[in-house]
């Protein structure tokens, strides 16, 4: 019983434009989704300045932009944002409203379900249009291996969040054309008892792992911190970057920033070497897209190793000593 | 005074709940529970707020019997009062449902209070959502993935890192704040203090009908799941296997090239020229 297809929207988050194309990759989704809906797919997006991402929106695929710009919101605020966003979804209906899982999106999107009374599923590995019109949500559940379809069947708008690197964006067209919607900063915007009073890009690190052609990941199974170490000097051989398992980050082993995961990076590396690493779900998710996978485990079941393209039955920490000592010798020669 | 309530979840110790393929089912029993190391970091970060300013503690949490162990341990570190919403009812609730039962227990048992702090997000489940959507229940202005925090006369001054940004934030009171796990480390649960928590102090007990509430976790839930399944996308790969040294000159003899390409060196090379 589909009535007229109403509108797909995605939160148009652009404070790290150039680190983070979430919204990018989320507008190329939503195309997917459209065509099975036969609606539109829209860009809503708030703020100062806004003619540049409005452009590279449509060019990524937006039919509609949304436009809410004034001065007054050149700062990136959770509550302006969140207030506005819920007056125009109550205004304008959309069917479903997708936001990219970056700190900010992650508490915008759920005061925002709060507020238009419906339901939010997080951090999204699969999203799909089953055959009653229905977006079908697919997240990972109960800790370990498992995956979960999860719908929201009677509230509208239906929500998601999705972790950067999930969807791949489309390539931009600037002939592509789209309607851009101004819409007047509403007069009746409350104040904000939340206030950014200061705020500072963070000091970047080298290359990011997002953008690594190689990635060493090591887990658990690397067995201690010392020898975790040893990652980063193999990965120095091949030009390339560390990654690291939960575990790892909680024992302190190294930086939460190179964890790769449902909670940390998705990666798509040509090259993934992955010592000691079980292979959950949390875990595989964001290295969907690796290239060449070897996997080294003692336990030749592991998941992991069967998600593995060579996959090496050793002891992570022996081989990866003995991988350095050989492409030290294959890189002089 | 200043009234604080920490919103506490028990969550299973390990991380990596144990699934049965057979029977498709979690082996749960294995799963000792814990407080949720997040929100440990939120009852520390209230502590230190009551060392500074005087205050009082409510701890909440909502689950079932057992979770009241989660409590005790509230009260053996320096939680004043203990609330544990338990209930058939509330069972299966998703983030909306249980931010909403969270919302009706803090409204009817500490409706003054300054400050809520939670957890910003809990080991088993990691959807983040609960703390933000308490703040809209409530009414009030919220902060997540704070990591610091300092209150002065009736304003809440934190900092926090989000999406490369450090940000300093301030926030008229009452508000609520969600607590990261890099700044405050918990203190060590003393063994005496945890023995008093299990004689002296009574934890007060509500259900649905004490709150008021006619719902059903479930049913009441705007999410659904529709199935649970394990995805088994296996490749066709080649084992390696035998000596280190001997595995890693096949390796490099197979994939050299493909291996080499970021630091545009062909790494199969060497092997053939033996
Ligand atoms: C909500 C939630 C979010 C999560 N998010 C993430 C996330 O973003 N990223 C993430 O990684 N995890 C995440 N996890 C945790 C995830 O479920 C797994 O627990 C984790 O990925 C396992 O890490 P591991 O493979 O290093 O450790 P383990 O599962 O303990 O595996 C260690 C592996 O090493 C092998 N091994 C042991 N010794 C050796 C040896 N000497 N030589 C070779 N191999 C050896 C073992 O056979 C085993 O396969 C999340 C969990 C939850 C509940």
């Amino acid at each position: 019983m589909k009535q007229t297809a109403q509108d797909i929207w995605v939160f148009g988050d652009y404070r790290n434009y150039f680190q983070t194309r979430v919204t990018l990759q989320l507008l190329s989704r939503a195309g997917d989704l459209a065509v099975k809906t036969g609606s539109a797919v829209c860009a809503v997006v708030f703020g100062h300045n806004l003619d540049e991402y409005v452009k590279e929106y449509i060019a990524h695929g937006a039919h509609k932009v949304y436009v809410i710009e004034h001065s007054s919101l050149k700062k990136y605020s959770m509550e302006n944002y969140v207030w506005l966003m819920e007056r125009l979804a109550k205004e304008y209906k959309p069917d479903i409203i997708l936001v990219g899982a970056t700190s900010f999106g992650r508490e915008f999107a759920p005061r925002l379900a709060k507020l238009l009374g419906t339901g939010l599923t997080a951090d999204c590995v699969g999203l799909d249009i089953n055959e009653q019109g229905i977006l079908v949500q697919t997240a990972p559940a109960f800790g370990g291996n498992l995956l979960a379809e999860i719908i929201t069947p009677e509230r509208r708008p239906q929500m998601a969040t999705v972790r950067p690197g999930t969807f791949q964006e489309i390539p931009h067209d600037y002939e592509r054309k789209g309607q851009v919607i101004k819409i007047p900063l509403p007069k009746d915007l409350p104040k904000e008892r939340l206030r950014l009073v200061h705020y500072q890009r963070k000091p970047h690190r080298g290359q990011r792992i997002e953008d690594a052609g190689v990635v060493v990941c090591g887990g658990r199974g690397m067995g201690g911190k010392n020898r975790f170490k040893k990652l980063f000097d193999l990965a120095r051989l091949l030009g390339g970057e560390v990654g690291a398992t939960r575990p790892v980050v909680y024992a302190n082993w190294t930086d939460p920033e190179l964890l790769v995961g449902q909670a940390g990076k998705h990666i798509n590396p040509n090259v993934l070497f992955s010592f000691g690493v079980s292979g959950a779900i949390q875990h595989t998710a964001a290295i969907r897209d690796a290239g060449l996978i070897i996997a080294v485990n003692k336990n030749p079941n592991a998941t992991m190793m069967k998600k593995a393209d060579v996959a090496i039955v050793a002891d992570a920490n022996q081989l990866c000593m003995a991988l350095i000592k050989e492409l030290k010798k294959r890189i002089r020669s | 005074m200043l009234k604080m309530i920490v919103c506490i979840k028990q969550v299973p110790m390990v991380s990596e709940l144990n699934w049965d393929p057979r029977t498709g089912t979690l082996k749960r029993d294995l799963a000792e529970g814990m407080m949720n190391p997040a929100c440990h970091h939120a009852l520390e970060a209230a502590l230190r707020l009551k060392e500074l300013h005087g205050g009082h503690i409510t701890a909440i949490t909502m689950g079932p019997p057992m979770a009241e162990e989660v409590l005790r341990e509230a009260l053996a570190i320096g939680a004043d009062r203990c609330i544990l919403l338990t209930d058939k009812r509330m069972a299966g609730a998703d983030t909306f449902m249980t931010s909403f039962i969270l919302a009706r227990a803090i409204e009817k048992e500490c409706p003054d209070f300054d400050i809520v702090l939670c957890g910003c997000h809990t080991s088993d489940s990691e959807t983040a959502q609960v703390g933000p959507q308490l703040t809209e229940e409530l009414k009030i202005p919220g902060a997540a993935y704070v990591e610091w925090l300092e209150l002065k006369e009736n304003v809440l001054r934190m900092k926090r890192l989000s999406d490369n940004f450090l940000e300093t934030l301030e926030m008229d009171l009452p508000g609520l704040v969600t607590v990261t796990t890099s700044h405050y480390q918990p203190r060590y649960v003393p063994l005496a203090g945890l023995q008093d928590a299990y004689d002296k102090c009574d934890i007060i007990t509500l259900d649905a009908d004490d709150l008021k509430l006619k719902i059903a976790g479930i049913k009441d839930s705007p999410t659904r799941i529709l199935k649970v399944y394990s995805p088994d996308s296996e490749k066709k790969n080649i084992e390696m296997k035998g000596p280190a040294k001997k595995i890693v000159e096949e390796l490099l003899d197979k994939f050299g090239r493909k291996i080499g390409g970021e630091i545009q060196k062909d790494l199969k090379a060497y092997g053939q020229e033996q």
